[in-house]
């Protein structure tokens, strides 16, 4: 699915991947757990094609392809999906148009028939109901005024609708309380599948217990230190990063 | 001294059309065109030396030989309606600044309504125009050479009378076709519209040319507002792209009464919309609101000044410019805050997105206060498209021409739909769809 080889990126001039090799295989959850600036929100805008993120060494293949060659909407449209760690705020877009806008798109790209307005909220109503977001987040304009937890619950339900084969969880956890943690869990659950794989970043285990990983990475200082079960993450939390943080200096 | 070139061929223009111009036999329109006429010899054209035109310069008219327009019955095989069938209620066609009867739909009007043509007018019942026409631009003709022009020259325009308590339901469309001859035209159309207290209407104007020619529409408004009614005025210029048009508004507003507007423009090549609006008794309210999109080498200036005369007024003020190309957007707007204009409210802002290094914006808000215990405030801003929210819509996979349209689309939707008049909001925002879907064929073609 995903092959990451020796990926180096700077910002602003400053290398924050230092060298990165990451395989995801059809179907597998992989964690990415780490520091703060370890680089892993950096990975996941690399990935998903941001401006401002210059890869200077490596590559990605996703299916084969080059990942780095394309815009991000085309990855978005072959099926590569991020979940923002901070959901943008877009006023005067509603939130309803914005997803079916989306879903078109990418539906377009995949040389489906579009959805008209009466197709898309029969859609739209059921995952709504899955997810438990409240009808009134879907009139409002694109996460203008929602709380974070909204935030967080829109952001899941966007997969849910765009159904990506590669979904990017940045921090999706941050901010929210047991039950939105559960809620969105049962959604990234839902779509697993033997042919859909995730990289969830996160800097707490606690996610970890609703989206069961089958494979855990910890990135220090823009490199892999460690790779290993669903059990290592449960021994950071124990251990902390201090080690991490030492050996990669 | 005013620059003589470009002013001498409206001169002669007047003394060549003035024993033909519609009311020649008014005493009183005589006068009113004398004066006009002496103003605007003494003013001349505005030029940038004037502080009021300091950003746009009128020096393209000097290089086009205007002729003046003449009422002509060109056939139209698709009138440029905003609204759509059933919508609308009654509507006046003016073709080169003509009225056009057999356009028009001004049958049925409900008793108290008296909407038509100025020229027929002029003629079948001038003495309910004297007492208003030419009086509401008076406070600052001497300022405003080319309101001054236009009284000299009015030929036709339009005229809405409402008399005390009348409502009118559905939106008067008013459509002004331009741009129809093979040389260059000149007209000066003049509307009036008067709500007498209690009464309310709707009126949207639609500027539009349906050839490519040259023309000049120098505009002339005068609006009364009276007490207690609600005047909601819409306007969307939309001229050829080689189209001048310029427009001078002045509008009075009265006791609790509201003025509420809305000035649209994506086209001509310059434009420059000029409103004044004094709000002379306490409750007096005012939303003078805007968009313009411009692309090419279009300029298009917006020039405002509220006059808070009394206390207890109320105005805000919301201009959106997107700019692309070489365009060129200009806002300037003036808040007056009388000596005794105590307890007002005063909001402006402008605010314009660049589509391009080389788009100009350039915003002068002014705020004049002479009264101690006022609430005003103005800000202007100027920026690119916000990439964060550019680049979470192309995560999703729209593709970037979409989402920077949306993003477009969202920015002046926000204030389109601000104004009162809901019903109106699909028009307006079927405009501005317009514009975006003309950008997408000049981008793939």
């Amino acid at each position: 699915m995903l092959e990451i080889k020796n990926l180096h990126a700077t910002v602003d001039g400053k290398e924050i991947l230092r060298g990165i090799d990451l395989t995801i295989a059809p179907g597998a959850v992989h964690a990415v757990m780490g520091p703060n600036g370890s680089g892993k929100s950096t990975l996941a805008y690399v990935l998903t094609g941001r401006e401002g993120y210059d890869v200077t060494e490596g590559e990605v293949l996703y299916e084969g392809r080059n990942l780095l060659e394309m815009a991000p909407e085309e990855r978005a449209a072959e099926g590569v999906f991020l979940a923002f760690q901070y959901p943008v705020e877009i006023p005067g877009v509603p939130n309803s148009t914005f997803l079916r806008e989306a879903l078109n798109a990418v539906r377009r790209h995949r040389g489906e028939d579009t959805l008209d307005a009466m197709q898309f909220v029969k859609l739209l109503r059921a995952k709504v109901k899955e997810l438990g977001v409240a009808d009134d987040m879907l009139k409002r304009a694109v996460n203008v005024g929602f709380s974070g937890g909204e935030k967080k619950r829109n952001e899941v339900l966007q997969m849910a609708i765009l159904e990506p084969k590669l979904a990017i969880l940045d921090e999706t956890d941050s901010g929210l309380d047991i039950d939105a943690l559960k809620t969105i869990a049962e959604g990234v659950n839902a779509l697993r599948s033997p042919e859909r794989s995730a990289l969830v970043i996160t800097h707490y285990q606690r996610l970890l217990d609703y989206i069961v990983p089958d494979h855990v990475h910890v990135l220090a200082r823009g490199r892999i230190v460690q790779s290993g079960g669903k059990e290592l993450a449960q021994e950071l939390e124990r251990s902390g990063y201090a080690a991490y943080v030492g050996e990669a200096a | 001294m005013p620059d003589s070139s470009l002013t001498r061929p409206f001169l002669d223009s007047f003394e060549a059309s003035r024993a033909a111009l519609p009311g020649a036999g008014l005493d009183w329109l005589a006068s009113l065109r004398e004066t006009g006429i002496a103003r605007f010899a003494e003013r001349g054209l505005p030029s940038p030396r004037l502080e009021a035109w300091k950003y746009t310069s009128l020096g393209p008219l000097g290089k086009v030989d205007f002729a003046p327009a003449r009422p002509d019955s060109i056939s139209i095989d698709h009138l440029p309606t905003l609204l759509p069938h059933g919508q609308g209620g009654h509507r006046l066609v003016f073709v080169d600044g003509y009225f056009r009867a057999d356009l028009s739909r001004v049958d049925d009007l409900p008793e108290g309504v008296e909407l038509g043509s100025l020229a027929a007018l002029l003629t079948s019942a001038p003495d309910g125009l004297s007492e208003h026409l030419g009086r509401v631009g008076a406070a600052e003709a001497g300022e405003q050479p080319l309101l001054a022009l236009n009284t000299a020259m009015m030929a036709d325009g339009f005229v809405l009378r409402l008399r005390r308590g009348v409502c009118l339901a559905a939106p008067v469309e008013i459509v002004f076709v331009g741009a129809t001859g093979d040389g260059a035209l000149a007209y000066h159309p003049r509307n009036l519209i008067v709500l007498e207290p209690g009464s309310q209407a709707t009126i949207l104007e639609h500027h539009a040319g349906i050839g490519d020619g040259t023309y000049l529409a120098n505009g002339g408004t005068e609006v009364v507002v009276g007490a207690d009614a609600a005047l909601h005025h819409y306007k969307v210029q939309a001229e050829s792209d080689k189209a001048f048009h310029l427009s001078t508004a002045q509008v009075e507003v009265g006791r609790n009464a509201l003025y509420d507007a809305f000035l649209l423009t994506t086209g001509a090549r310059l434009s420059r919309n000029e409103v004044t609006v004094r709000l002379t008794e306490a409750g007096a309210d005012c939303r003078l609101n805007g968009a313009y999109m411009l692309r090419g080498s279009q300029h298009c200036d917006t020039t405002t000044a509220i006059h808070h005369v009394a206390p207890h007024t109320n105005c805000r003020e919301v201009f959106k410019g997107v700019v692309d190309d070489t365009a060129r957007g200009v806002f300037q707007g003036r808040i007056v805050v009388h000596k005794d204009a105590q307890h007002t409210n005063g909001h402006q802002l402008s605010k314009a997105l660049l589509l391009s290094d080389r788009a100009e914006v350039d915003a002068k808000p002014e705020l004049e206060i002479y009264a101690d215990d006022v609430k005003c405030s103005h800000g202007a801003t100027t920026g690119d498209l916000d990439r964060a929210a550019l680049f979470y819509l192309r995560s999703r996979g729209i593709p970037e021409v979409e989402a920077r349209h949306m993003l477009i689309e969202a920015f002046l939707s926000e204030t389109i739909h601000a104004i009162a008049a809901q019903g109106i909001c699909p028009a307006l925002m079927a405009s501005v769809g317009h514009w975006l879907s003309d950008a997408r064929m000049r981008r793939a073609a």
